[in-house]
């Protein structure tokens, strides 16, 4: 069993008051240990999308208990909750998101960039590095506007990594790509994991893509039910 | 800040059009403050100069003397009458002293020694009541800038020699050059020729007034020592009564500001100022809502980005950094452009010295252009507070969804 690196207890997230109160997250229970691959996996409504925004710091829970590399995120301010995700949370969204205006490295090295106050050169290495191995070499200054749908998730995956951080959580980060791009994500995916010991959580409905993580975690009717 | 600064800028370039727009939207706001400065500025200086431009700023004059009494005290109650016997002249003694320390004020421009007194000219048959002024030959144009008014002759004032208004001429028929006869309430007569004629477009001056040298006065006044007053000219006219009142410390002579004669003028210089001042704050508010409205659109409009900035780790600070920036830049490009263009513009517009009648009183010098650029850059942050507010709180969630 690898250390722990989340560690989430009987979380709740109720939406709405009175006769419109809705509650997705019912008492949940989820562990997860460094370097763990995990998908997350259940019908749609079932909360994976709640949790992963709760995990990744952007909600809070209405109640429950949620520690993160030892630190106790219910307690945490929003300042701190915002420094927390910049340093230890990676995104993949399945809309790739990036910023518009911006070239491939400038969207990779945001994380970093808004840390420091500036775009440093260790930054813009980092950066470029990330873009090679995500076999975008050639795209290392283009507007992101001007990259194919899979080029751009790679480049949010670069995004993602660019702080090293402990977690990436990524929301259906193929499900908006053809297959051949989307293994090609997954690759990365799976070989950043292997390399580097990065947890990932991916929250999916592809079976073929849930194979290919080493955990399958259900979520049904707002609780981890396998 | 430096990477704020950075997203500031590309998101302002990557919207050309926009901020193009929004940049000569404020530039006109600018223009407009900068026109109605040089306006209102240029008014009010063409005012003053052609009234209290003339004027003596601070004159220190001496008390009239009033002729003594001959009855005895009694015991009861007396009433009587005393007529103002104008033909004593007050007068100022051993100024001499004086003059050099009030020269020496700060904002002093010209010291201005004078006799004065009324008389009579005469020409032929015709008769004409005029205010003789005795001025020192060098300070001829020190108060009153004949030598700018001056239509005939010279202004240089010598023994002998009189400067009267083209009025006076006209109405008692004479010209350059003759001989006129100038007889003093003091009853003494001297015959004088007129060296020059001015017209300063004013009645009593061009009318009722005629120089003569100080010595020449001295003779028609029967004044061989002292004066009758002193003018002083100041290179602000505004500071006339702090200037007075240093005077009076310094001297002890009564010293008198122009403003304590020209309230009604003080008044609607006032006004204008006014006027020109709510003018101007209108096209500042014009510039805060522009700003504030197009700053909030683009807040709408990049919703999206900022929940991913705000995913990414971006603190709120961060975005409201983002958009005041922005909102700074515009103002500043904006402000930069718009006193550009207003300058330009004024420079087509005849200077202060060239105004003639008809034309815009406009003064380029008082276009307050600094003033003009940092107001909008003021404004212009101040209004993208509002927007930057609302962008840092933005729910990356539901932004995200979007």
């Amino acid at each position: 069993m690898s250390a722990l690196l989340v560690e989430v207890r009987d979380l709740w997230k109720t939406f709405g008051e009175g006769e419109a109160e809705t509650q997705v997250l019912k008492g949940l229970d989820l562990s997860l240990g460094v370097g763990e691959m995990s998908a997350l996996l259940g019908p749609s409504g079932s909360g994976k999308s709640t949790l992963l925004t709760i995990l990744g710091t952007l909600m809070q829970p209405t109640s429950g208990r949620y520690t993160m590399l030892g630190e106790d995120l219910m307690r945490a301010s929003e300042q701190d909750l915002t420094a927390f995700r910049n340093r230890h949370i990676g995104f993949v969204f399945q809309f790739h998101n990036l910023l518009p205006d911006f070239t491939a490295l400038e969207n990779v090295i945001f994380p970093t960039a808004v840390r420091e106050g500036r775009e440093t050169p260790a930054a813009r290495a980092r950066g470029r590095a990330l873009l090679v191995r995500m076999g975008l070499e050639n795209r290392i200054d283009f507007p992101s506007t001007n990259l194919s749908g899979g080029q751009k998730q790679r480049v949010a995956v670069a995004r993602a990594l660019m702080n090293s951080p402990e977690l990436v959580l990524a929301d259906e980060p193929t499900g908006n790509l053809d297959r051949a791009s989307a293994d090609q994500v997954m690759a990365l995916i799976d070989e950043i994991n292997r390399e580097e010991g990065t947890t990932f959580l991916i929250s999916t409905h592809d079976d073929k893509i849930a194979g290919r993580c080493r955990r399958q975690i259900l979520v049904g009717d707002g609780q981890v039910t396998g | 800040m430096l990477y704020a600064f950075k997203i500031a800028a590309r998101y302002l370039t990557a919207s050309k059009a926009q901020t193009s727009l929004l940049i000569f939207g404020v530039a006109v706001g600018v223009f407009i403050f900068i026109f109605m400065s040089a306006l209102i500025g240029g008014l009010a200086e063409f005012i003053l100069s052609r009234t209290a431009g003339d004027l003596s700023h601070v004159t220190i004059e001496a008390e009239a003397i009033e002729p003594p009494l001959l009855l005895e005290e009694t015991s009861g109650v007396v009433l009587l009458a005393r007529e103002k016997d104008t033909s004593r002249q007050a007068r100022l003694t051993n100024t001499d002293a004086f003059l050099p320390v009030i020269g020496q004020l700060p904002g002093v421009t010209a010291v201005s020694q004078q006799i004065t007194g009324g008389g009579v000219l005469r020409r032929g048959a015709q008769t004409m009541q005029v205010s003789v002024i005795g001025v020192e030959p060098e300070n001829v144009s020190a108060i009153i800038n004949l030598k700018r008014y001056l239509v005939e002759g010279t202004v240089a004032l010598g023994s002998g020699k009189i400067l009267v208004g083209k009025k006076l001429a006209e109405e008692l028929g004479f010209r350059l050059g003759q001989t006129l006869r100038l007889q003093a309430d003091t009853g003494i007569d001297q015959s004088l020729v007129v060296s020059g004629i001015y017209e300063t477009g004013s009645g009593g001056p061009d009318r009722r007034q005629a120089f003569v040298s100080l010595t020449t006065a001295r003779t028609l006044f029967a004044m061989p020592q002292g004066i009758s007053r002193i003018e002083i000219k100041l290179t602000n006219l505004y500071d006339a009564d702090g200037t007075a009142a240093r005077i009076e410390a310094a001297t002890g002579l009564p010293a008198k500001s122009w403003t304590e004669d020209a309230a009604q003028l003080l008044d609607a210089l006032k006004a204008q100022a006014q006027t020109g001042l709510m003018l101007k704050s209108f096209a500042l508010v014009t510039i805060i809502i522009g700003v504030a409205s197009a700053l909030l659109l683009s807040t709408y409009r990049r919703r999206p980005e900022i929940g991913i900035m705000r995913a990414m780790g971006a603190p709120r600070g961060f975005v409201v950094l983002v958009f005041v920036m922005q909102g700074a830049l515009i103002g500043l490009f904006g402000g930069l452009l718009g006193a550009g263009s207003g300058y330009a513009v004024l420079l087509a517009f005849p200077s202060r010295e060239e105004f003639q009648p008809g034309n815009l009183p406009i003064d380029i010098a008082q276009g307050a252009y600094g003033v003009a650029i940092l107001l909008t850059v003021i404004s212009a942050t101040l209004a993208s507070i509002l927007p930057a507010r609302a962008a840092s709180r933005v729910d990356p969630v539901t932004a995200i969804g979007q």
